[in-house]
């Protein structure tokens, strides 16, 4: 680790500014199936594009975690993805080609992408 | 099967963050003159019985209650083995376990390390509130991440905050490739 220094400039920054992400702003979940099975089929690809596409399009109410296994393994990756006040939508098979769409439709527009759907893979 | 061994430390790391622990000592070795890649990982979580250290390497042994199976450490087992290799493992209650595996460098079998430094980031992004050293060792060369540091220097910030989370991101990325010197797989 070599630039403390920037890390440092990073946080001061950070502190100054007036908009600190609260988390009472958060009213949207994506959560990413992060078990062996998750892992193997490749989820890590799939939960960093959902982390950078969110970054890039600025959204600060969405998080992103994780969570075990789901017991569907044969439809991994599996995101679930939470929106406040409305039924959760699963996504299965997914790719990191997928991610644009589901942040855009989704996650931005309120329209969940039917074709990714569990319902209509599964 | 894992398609890289980073995605082994992903997994296995799991097993610490399920077992409660709070510091995860994760030490990856390269080295081409003993011919070995080697995975290393050290908690203080809430270890397991003797019982369980028998069996916890194969595919029927698992803590959680909704099914039977668990396969992160009989595929660590399995590659480790396959590549003329070796796995270990030791525990012990309320202390914590040690898992080291390693894999034959130029073994035909052997998976591609792949993005190590991914790896890390994605464990770190995705828990904030434990901490890791990562020990990365290529030949004669050493790269040491310490989440501890990082936490004390961000103080009262977040890791998983955006700005820090691309800060450490770029720092393991950058780390990494300098080690390597180029590319490795």
């Amino acid at each position: 680790m070599k630039s403390l220094e920037e890390l440092a400039a990073i946080r001061k920054r950070m502190l100054e500014q007036v908009n600190m992400r609260k988390d009472d702003k958060i009213d949207t979940r994506v959560v990413v199936g992060m078990c062996t099975c998750g892992i193997a089929a490749g989820a890590r690809p799939v939960m960093l594009e959902f982390i950078s596409e969110l970054k890039r399009r600025g959204l600060e109410n969405v998080t992103v975690a994780q969570t075990g296994c789901i017991g569907m393994c044969r439809l991994e990756p599996i995101v679930d993805v939470y929106v406040k006040g409305q039924e959760k939508v699963t996504y299965v098979h997914m790719t990191p080609e997928k991610v644009a769409r589901i942040v855009n439709d989704h996650i931005v527009n309120g329209r969940p992408v039917e074709e990714y759907t569990i319902g209509y893979q599964g | 099967m894992m398609r890289e061994l980073s995605d082994n430390i992903l997994d296995i790391a799991q097993n610490s963050i399920a077992a409660r622990a709070t510091l995860i000592k994760i030490t990856v070795s390269v080295s081409h003159a003993a011919n070995r890649i080697s995975l290393c990982f050290e908690d203080n979580g809430c270890g397991m019985s003797p019982e369980m250290v028998q069996t916890v390497a194969e595919p029927f042994t698992t803590s959680r209650k909704t099914r039977k199976v668990g396969l992160g450490l009989p595929f660590l087992k399995q590659t480790a083995l396959m590549t003329g290799g070796t796995f270990d493992l030791s525990s012990s209650l309320g202390v914590g376990t040690t898992v080291c595996a390693s894999f034959g460098l130029d073994h035909i079998d052997r998976p591609p390390l792949g993005d190590v430094a991914s790896a890390f980031y994605t464990l770190i992004l995705l828990n904030p509130a434990v901490d890791f050293l990562f020990v990365y060792l290529y030949d004669e060369k050493r790269f040491e991440f310490d989440t501890r540091i990082v936490r004390q220097t961000i103080e009262p910030l977040r890791l998983d905050e955006p700005e820090i989370s691309d800060w450490i991101r770029e720092n393991l990325n950058q780390e990494i490739s300098l080690l390597h010197g180029g590319s490795f797989s």
